[in-house]
């Protein structure tokens, strides 16, 4: 170790602070100028965190499915009536579901029209529930080989979740449905009429730019449009709802507090894609699966 | 800044000097873990993504009681951390940390001898103005009006949990003392 002389020394340790904090400014600028810097940034540290969290996930989930245990045992007898009373609507709903496929199948066999294709998806672990009071995030654990892609798009057993917006070698970052940054082309099921959904991280996303003198009614259902492309058309995502003063807000079928497994649709989609994806074509990664 | 709590002679063996540096990392390898344990999905009904931020509440402990274990440099690297953890704006989370201990470094002469109220007061103060900058440069790095409510909530929480967090560090400090 080099020998300083003590005020030498002193004014070394005095002069650390600002330029630490004249550092922090760079480092927002930086980040501000070069974002896909900051992405592969966030991608390798998540790539080295996934592990951690991947060997934590299996005493979490034991407290968890505890305490969801435990919750179910408070709220037992209003839970049972609940069910009862959903189960008899389902039933009439399945009468319903039933002669209706069963005529679309006939209207499609007299007007010979193609079968829909049936989406591919891969279901994959959450590890981490990332984000603090701005930004809603998720970590995915995903196989070394696998095939998942920026912009695919994410539903929980239920609904929607959001999309992916960072790959890295085995993790992957899920931007929520309800975060800030996050805007989601939608359409009201009966009326198709389209709007935009956007996040601000409260629960509930709100919708916006609708088209002039339809606006969505509360309690309508929501599912995704594929305006420009960017997402496949007709997936569940929520239902309308009025919140504070009038403003259209969509209660989300996903549960989003409890996310364990997400499927990640692909549907051959390129979207609209950041500029630097579009000039950089993706790089194979062969690293450690040989 | 000197350190004003006088240190023991450096020991000079291999394993003294490993067991040292051990006692050295301790309250940052703390605050790290603290900051990844926040990205567990415990599945808290009412979580809605608004966590508690406890490296504010790590930064102003270490840097009253024991500033010469919460070194700027530790400060930066777990904001850098907390920045790529929560996808934050680059280069925030260091500077709002930095600034909090800068604040803390100023006032600790008079804090340290005051009663644990009164320094939780003193942490909801300082998390209060450092919450709020980080909502005005976050706004201003976006170019866009954010909502105020959920930044209250992560102020609330973060308050609310200092007692708790202060708990385990001064266990830790106490530790650290008896061991030195």
């Amino acid at each position: 170790m080099i020998r300083l002389s003590v005020p030498l020394r002193q004014a070394i340790a005095r002069l650390v602070l600002p330029v630490l904090i004249a550092a922090s400014f760079g480092l927002m600028l930086l980040g501000k100028a070069d974002t896909v810097l900051a992405e592969r940034a966030r991608a390798a540290l998540a790539d080295l965190l996934v592990p951690v969290y991947g060997a934590l996930s299996r005493p979490v989930g034991t407290v968890r499915d505890a305490a969801a245990e435990v919750r179910n045992l408070i709220y037992l007898h209003s839970e049972n009536a609940r069910l009862r009373e959903e189960n008899e609507r389902l039933r009439r709903w399945r009468d319903v579901a039933l002669a209706l496929e069963a005529e679309n199948l006939a209207l499609r066999d007299v007007l010979h029209a193609p079968a829909e294709p049936t989406p591919q998806f891969t279901t994959v672990r959450v590890v981490a529930d990332l984000g603090g009071a701005y930004a809603r995030s998720a970590l995915l654990a995903i196989g070394p080989q696998h095939s998942v892609r920026k912009g695919q798009v994410a539903l929980d057993r239920s609904g929607l979740v959001g999309r992916i917006t960072e790959v890295g070698g085995r993790s992957a970052r899920l931007l929520l449905a309800t975060d800030i940054n996050s805007r989601i082309p939608v359409q009201v099921e009966r009326t198709r009429t389209r709007a935009i959904l956007a996040g601000t991280n409260a629960p509930r996303p709100r919708l916006q730019h609708w088209t002039e003198g339809e606006a969505p009614l509360p309690g309508e259902r929501i599912v995704t449009a594929s305006e420009a492309g960017a997402f496949p058309a007709g997936l569940p995502v929520g239902i309308v709802r009025e919140g504070r003063g009038g403003v259209l807000e969509v209660e989300l079928f996903a549960d989003l507090d409890r996310l364990e497994f997400v499927r990640l649709h692909d549907f051959g989609l390129s979207g609209i894609l950041p500029p630097e994806q579009v000039t950089r074509p993706e790089r194979p990664r062969r690293r450690g699966d040989g | 800044m000197a350190s004003p709590v006088a240190r023991p002679p450096r020991p000079r063996g291999f394993w003294q000097m490993l067991d040292q540096v051990a006692r050295d990392v301790a309250p940052g390898a703390l605050t790290v873990a603290l900051v990844l344990a926040m990205g567990i999905p415990i599945g808290l009904p009412a979580q809605h993504g608004v966590m508690p931020v406890p490296a504010l509440a790590a930064v102003y402990f270490w840097t009253l009681y024991r500033p010469g274990l919460m070194p700027p440099l530790a400060v930066f690297a777990i904001g850098v951390l907390s920045d790529l953890l929560t996808g934050a704006p680059l280069g925030l989370h260091p500077l709002l940390l930095l600034l909090l201990h800068a604040a803390v470094l100023t006032q600790r002469r008079v804090l340290t001898r005051q009663s644990f109220l009164l320094v939780w007061v003193v942490f909801a103060l300082m998390a209060t103005a450092v919450l709020g900058l980080g909502w005005v440069l976050r706004a201003l790095l976006l170019f866009r009006l954010l909502p105020v409510e959920p930044a209250l909530y992560e102020l609330a929480l973060t308050v609310a949990v200092y007692p708790a967090l202060s708990w385990l560090f001064v266990r830790v400090e106490r530790g650290l003392a008896a061991a030195e």
